[in-house]
């Protein structure tokens, strides 16, 4: 088989290629580094942290000894002149010296910091928060009311949204923000394939019209055994890349997740919560963390990942068979801009309406854009993680199928004149005759 | 015996007449010249040879058998625009391509090492293809087209961006090929060429036939009986130069010797240069 001997020129020539190896070998180090470099930072930032010793100068006397220490900053309360305070921070004697004036009504709203270094943001939000705790309480004591009863009464309202179906056992929490993400994502990841992988199927093409390798090939092979050959040889090659970010990016998740120890993740999750609580927002017995676990469990990632290659090979192959049209009809990539342009539009209005579609994902809006075959792609992928009724995603597919099979067929005619035409420019109106020969 | 017979074809692009009504027949083990001026429809036949293109009639016969898919592997074509992809080495480009011709990839290997060594270029193997000079290049696009063994060989402009010793060596490898049992199907603008090669050769004009022969019965045919004679009179006055035009060579002769001692007598045949701009201008003119 010919077409065979063409699929693997065509892959093999691109994956030994050195951009390939860099892109597919470094992508999934960066995700990695994008999941787990927040988690390790903030386990280690304490051991990155100077201790410091900040001297305490209250003229109120009102915070003696009631600011929390960190585990880098010890407080000295001290009962010294500021000035005084002050030339012992040059001398190095404190790091720092927090001065709070004296005021007329007592309770204190301003305070100053001094030091010979620049102050981590931590260390001045942590002050703030102290101070601002202990003046509110003074407020209330004040004012006759027990703080203990404001901190009994504060809520947090856990809505849940829950999606009925039709079968008894199909009742499922629903979680509208990760999906949202998610859907975005994925959208976008499809968005950028289709358009990679698919303008590479013009290069290729337009390769061999302009080095005239082309006339060699046509009298060897049919051009359609050609376009179908390299539309092929492409699609593997993005597959291959898509496996191996895969395979990659678990490799290095795990070696970097045996670096670091669950358990500093979950404390990690945990000194989160504590800084939430801290902050005075109160949280029920569902921690953050734990309610994404459960959204991330509550998502059929093995549908997902069929969709994706599904939709990724559909629409590769509908916009690729175009693409390959277009560089069969021009004599060099800049000439291309003028059926790029309309080409690239279709693909771009679902991302343009994803919003809307991912916020209302059963809308009508959303359900015609899932259908027709130019957009479904990214439209599907954006309504996916929110689960699409099994027969709209069949008919969409199928849709989208059928397509590519007219979409190829049609191409391979604009093709098979253009890659034999040199020297004149193409114009709509010229490859609308050709599909007609 | 006939290898290549081409029957009465005709081709149009939408209302433009391509090619009309076009018969050759080219026997085997021979050299053909196809001739013509830019745009006389010579790409349009060597293409329907190739299959690229179909005919809207007629028909093309290969070894006395209708032409099919199959016969991709019994020709061999050098186009005039020729390249190669530039970022594939030259070895594996060459076995591909032999590949597409039909070959098996052990067998193409073998081959392609055998008309490097022969060729001095065995160090280029590796090479990748935008390393090589132009010249270079046309080499390699040389042997990929004669490599799959091909009946019948198909060179547009074979000797363009060659410099003269690889001119003389591509035109030893062309008449070597034709030795051992190739056809040839020849087309260029280089007339010197074409007497030097060519069996015979047909000149098309704007998709029309205007001549078809050997090479040596076509320079009869457009003589214009003129001589080239010098001889040295008997007054004893030095070698004279005289360009006589007459029917009757024979009487010339005995007039000149009677006149003094002939040192040369040379009939003046027209070139095929002459002949193809005097059939091509003309057949421009009628066309007006």
């Amino acid at each position: 088989m010919k077409i065979g001997i063409i699929i693997e020129r065509e892959y093999l020539t691109r994956v030994k290629k050195r951009s390939f190896l860099i892109i597919t070998f470094l992508a999934p180090i960066f995700f990695a580094a994008l999941m787990f470099l927040p988690a390790i930072l903030m386990t280690q930032s304490d051991k990155f942290e100077e201790r410091r010793t900040i001297a305490v100068c209250d003229e109120t006397t009102l915070f003696t000894n009631r600011l929390e220490e960190t585990d880098a900053n010890t407080f000295l309360y001290i009962n010294k002149d500021i000035d005084e305070a002050k030339s012992l921070v040059k001398d190095g004697e404190y790091d720092a010296v927090l001065y709070i004036p004296a005021t007329t009504l007592n309770v204190p709203t301003n305070a100053e910091i001094y030091s010979m270094k620049q102050l981590p943001m931590s260390l001045t939000s942590h002050i703030r928060s102290q101070m601002k705790q202990v003046v509110e309480r003074e407020k209330l004591l004040a004012s006759g009311i027990d703080p203990a009863i404001v901190k009994a009464s504060a809520t947090t309202i856990n809505l849940q949204t829950i999606k009925m179906s039709d079968k008894d056992d199909g009742e499922q929490k629903s979680f509208g923000e990760f999906e949202f993400i998610l859907g975005l994502a994925l959208a976008l990841v499809i968005y950028f394939v289709i358009f990679i992988f698919g303008s590479q199927v013009m290069r290729g093409v337009i390769e061999e019209k302009t080095n005239r390798i082309i006339e060699v090939i046509v009298s060897s092979v049919k051009p359609f055994e050609l376009m179908m050959g390299k539309i092929i040889g492409i699609a593997l090659v993005g597959l291959t890349q898509f496996l191996l970010w895969g395979v990659l990016t678990l490799v290095i998740s795990g070696v970097a997740s045996s670096f670091l120890p669950t358990q500093d993740v979950f404390s990690a999750g945990t000194v989160m919560t504590e800084q939430i609580a801290e902050a005075g927002i109160n949280t029920t017995d569902d921690s953050t963390l734990t309610e994404v676990f459960e959204v991330i469990n509550s998502i059929n990632f093995k549908d997902i990942l069929w969709c994706f290659l599904l939709y990724f090979i559909g629409g590769y192959f509908l916009y690729s068979a175009m693409f390959a049209a277009v560089g069969a009809a021009v004599d060099n990539e800049t000439d291309t801009q003028q059926f790029v342009t309309p080409i690239s539009l279709l693909l771009v209005i679902p991302m343009v309406c994803s919003s809307l579609i991912a916020s209302a994902p059963d809308s009508s809006l959303a359900f015609w854009i899932s259908m027709i075959p130019f957009t479904s792609p990214v439209g599907m992928m954006l309504r996916i993680p929110f689960g699409v009724p099994i027969w709209q995603v069949v008919l969409s597919v199928a849709i989208l199928f059928i397509t590519f099979i007219i979409f190829t067929w049609l191409a391979s005619k604009v093709y098979r004149t253009g890659i034999l035409m040199y020297g004149k420019k193409t114009s709509w109106k010229e490859i609308f005759k050709w599909i007609k020969y | 015996m006939n290898y290549l017979e081409i029957n009465h074809v005709s081709k149009t692009y939408g209302t433009k007449k391509v090619l009309n009504d076009i018969s050759i027949k080219v026997p085997e083990k021979s050299i053909f010249g196809l001739l013509g001026p830019n745009g006389a429809g010579k790409t349009t036949l060597i293409r329907i040879l190739n299959q690229i293109t179909m005919p809207d009639s007629g028909q093309v016969l290969l070894n006395g058998k209708p032409l099919c898919p199959s016969d991709i592997a019994n020709i061999g074509y050098l186009p005039e625009e020729r390249g190669l992809y530039k970022k594939m080495k030259v070895s594996e480009q060459a076995i591909y391509l032999a590949q597409l011709k039909g070959m098996d990839k052990k067998e193409a290997d073998r081959r392609l090492r055998h008309w490097f060594m022969k060729f001095g270029i065995a160090s280029w193997w590796d090479k990748k293809v935008e390393e090589l000079s132009k010249g270079m290049q046309q080499k390699v696009q040389f042997i990929v087209t004669v490599i799959h063994e091909p009946k019948l060989l198909i060179f547009d402009e074979p000797f363009s961006g060659f410099d003269p010793i690889n001119v003389n060596l591509l035109k030893n490898e062309i008449l070597e090929l034709r030795d051992k049992g190739a056809t040839i199907l020849f087309s260029t603008h280089n007339m010197a060429s074409v007497e030097e090669l060519c069996d015979n050769i047909m000149l098309i004009n704007k998709g029309e036939k205007i001549l078809e022969g050997s090479v040596y019965d076509i320079k009869q045919q457009y003589k214009n009986h003129s001589y080239d004679i010098v001889y040295k009179p008997n007054d004893g006055s030095g070698e004279t130069h005289l360009t006589v035009n007459t029917t009757n060579p024979n009487e010339l002769i005995q007039d000149i010797i009677s006149k003094g001692e002939l040192v040369s007598f040379n009939e003046i045949l027209p070139s095929m240069n002459e002949i193809f701009i005097n059939l091509v201008s003309s057949s421009n003119q009628q066309n007006q």
